[in-house]
């Protein structure tokens, strides 16, 4: 017997986990895919008196994309994403980043909203949903609320969520024909954590130049890092070879990363700046395919 | 936190019912046992193994609903009416599997630890469609970990497979 003990909940209404975690709030923990909070619980590194599972609560795991975006409720797995084609088809970026995380067998259970709700510095989703401008709906017993993705994260685990609040589904607006987006990352072995990750974002304006930028990182700080310098360099260029070697210059320089027992923060300066630059190359080479 | 809670002995069990390997059943089950324990302990099935039990390592990989999954990762109780398959469905009458004979012909496994791990991805896999190059069988083999061979025998165990079985999925 890993886990110490725990009272068990298997709700099947969104309403009934809202009164549980009204109740019980700090005393619980939300179990939505378990790849993350079943080896705390495993190693007992987190004790919880209950466990409110969140498998059973019934319209929870669809999903919707349409003319205004794409809506993704609590219980879709990175699987069920990964495997639509539909959303690869108009987010390539978020599909990338799905195909990142660990593998099948972890995809298959873990969830995009557990993923988002974890807030581990170093995981490929935070930084891909703010670099797409995304929105969480958070929901608790007495209220709602949309916090948009740039502000939801706080520290290395630890999201904007309080104890009794939920996070319901995330909402990412769709992208419009011109705007272009790539996620690059940097692993020791395929599927770990990200040493650095990047999601860059932008649009491809009539005159060849490239605006409305946002470039996110993994991995480098204790939460998501939008490297608003480097955008402003990149706006309004055509991303020519020049400017991608003045940018990864600057990213180098002027980043100050974490270190930790992955790797070096002299190691992550310089990786950052290359996963920056291929990112924004290939934002250039899906500039011909637009043909703007 | 957890010290303070009074559980009552028969509230912390639950009844699930599960169907393992085909055949459907009803386990009383404490409401922490992790699904690995629970299979090989309560329903005495030890084909699963259990090396980091944090997700890492493969070795527990069972199938639950036509998809791959680490039980460790799981609870018993979370399997309640569930179907699952574990390494031991795979050989029949004590006949391997031509998966599990293409192990067998190509020193796919040394100590054996993390072979039934590596079985239940591939079984998985296989029904998604066959492996086509060695770069997709690396890609398959890669959410498990390997103490031993180096997994240059396991690339060639399924890659002896799609030529030789069609690698339809069925009977894998
Ligand atoms: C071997 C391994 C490798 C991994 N590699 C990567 C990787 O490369 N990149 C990566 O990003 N992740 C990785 N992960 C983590 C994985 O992506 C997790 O699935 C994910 O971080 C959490 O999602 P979950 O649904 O499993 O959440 P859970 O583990 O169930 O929950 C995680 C936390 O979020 C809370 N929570 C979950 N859902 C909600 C909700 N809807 N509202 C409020 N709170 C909620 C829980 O209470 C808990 O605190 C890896 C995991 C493993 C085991
Ligand atoms: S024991 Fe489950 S993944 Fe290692
Ligand atoms: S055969 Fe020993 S760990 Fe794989």
């Amino acid at each position: 017997m890993k886990p110490s003990r725990f009272i068990y909940h298997a709700p099947s209404e969104v309403e009934e986990v809202l009164e549980l975690l009204s109740e019980y709030g700090d005393e619980a923990k939300i179990l939505a895919g378990g790849q993350s909070l079943m080896p705390m619980l495993n190693f007992r590194l987190l004790a919880p008196a209950h466990l409110i599972d969140i498998n059973r609560v019934t319209g929870l795991d669809n999903y919707a994309l349409g003319d205004s975006g794409l809506s993704v409720s609590a219980l879709v797995r990175h699987r069920d994403l990964e495997l639509s084609p539909e959303t690869e088809l108009a987010y390539p970026i978020l599909h990338e980043g799905l195909t990142n995380i660990a593998h099948v067998q972890i995809r298959n259970r873990g969830t995009i909203c557990g993923s988002l709700a974890h807030a581990d510095s170093a995981a490929e989703l935070p930084s891909i949903l703010i670099a797409l401008d995304g929105r969480m709906n958070v929901r608790s017993k007495s209220s709602r609320r949309t916090v948009p993705a740039e502000d939801f994260f706080r520290f290395h685990l630890t999201s904007d969520l309080d104890s009794t609040e939920l996070l319901e589904s995330v909402d990412i607006p769709a992208m419009t024909r011109n705007s272009v987006g790539a996620f690059d990352e940097v692993t020791r072995r395929k599927g770990d954590f990200a040493l650095v990750g990047a999601a860059v974002v932008g649009t491809w304006s009539e005159q060849g130049t490239i605006e409305d930028c946002r470039i996110v990182c993994s991995g480098v700080a204790p939460t998501p890092l939008r490297l608003k310098e480097a955008e402003e360099f990149i706006s309004g260029t055509d991303l020519s070879d020049e400017v991608l070697i003045g940018v990864q210059q600057l990213v180098t320089e002027s980043l100050e990363p974490t270190e930790d027992v992955h790797t070096s923060a002299e190691y992550r300066k310089k990786v950052t700046g290359v996963v920056v630059r291929r990112g924004l190359a290939r934002l250039a080479g899906q500039r011909r395919v637009i043909n703007v | 936190m957890s010290e303070a809670v009074e559980l009552d002995p028969v509230e912390s069990k639950m009844w699930i019912t599960v169907t393992i390997n085909g055949s459907k059943d009803t386990y009383l089950v404490e409401q922490r046992l992790t699904l690995a324990d629970f299979i090989r302990k309560q329903v005495g099935l030890p084909g699963t193994h259990l090396g980091c039990e944090h997700g890492s390592c493969g070795a527990c990989t069972i199938i639950m609903g036509n998809r791959a999954v680490r039980s460790c990762l799981l609870l018993a109780v979370q399997a309640d009416g569930e179907s699952i398959e574990t390494v031991e469905s795979l050989a029949e009458n004590g006949v391997l599997s031509p998966l599990q004979e293409a192990f067998h012909a190509n020193h796919a496994l040394q100590c054996g630890y993390c072979t039934s791990g590596f079985l239940m991805s591939l079984v998985a896999r296989l029904r998604e469609g066959p492996i086509e190059s060695e770069a997709e069988a690396r890609e398959a083999l890669s959410g498990n970990i390997c103490r031993c061979t180096g997994y240059t025998g396991m690339v060639a165990a399924v890659m002896s497979l799609s030529s030789a079985n069609g690698q339809n999925g069925e009977g894998v």
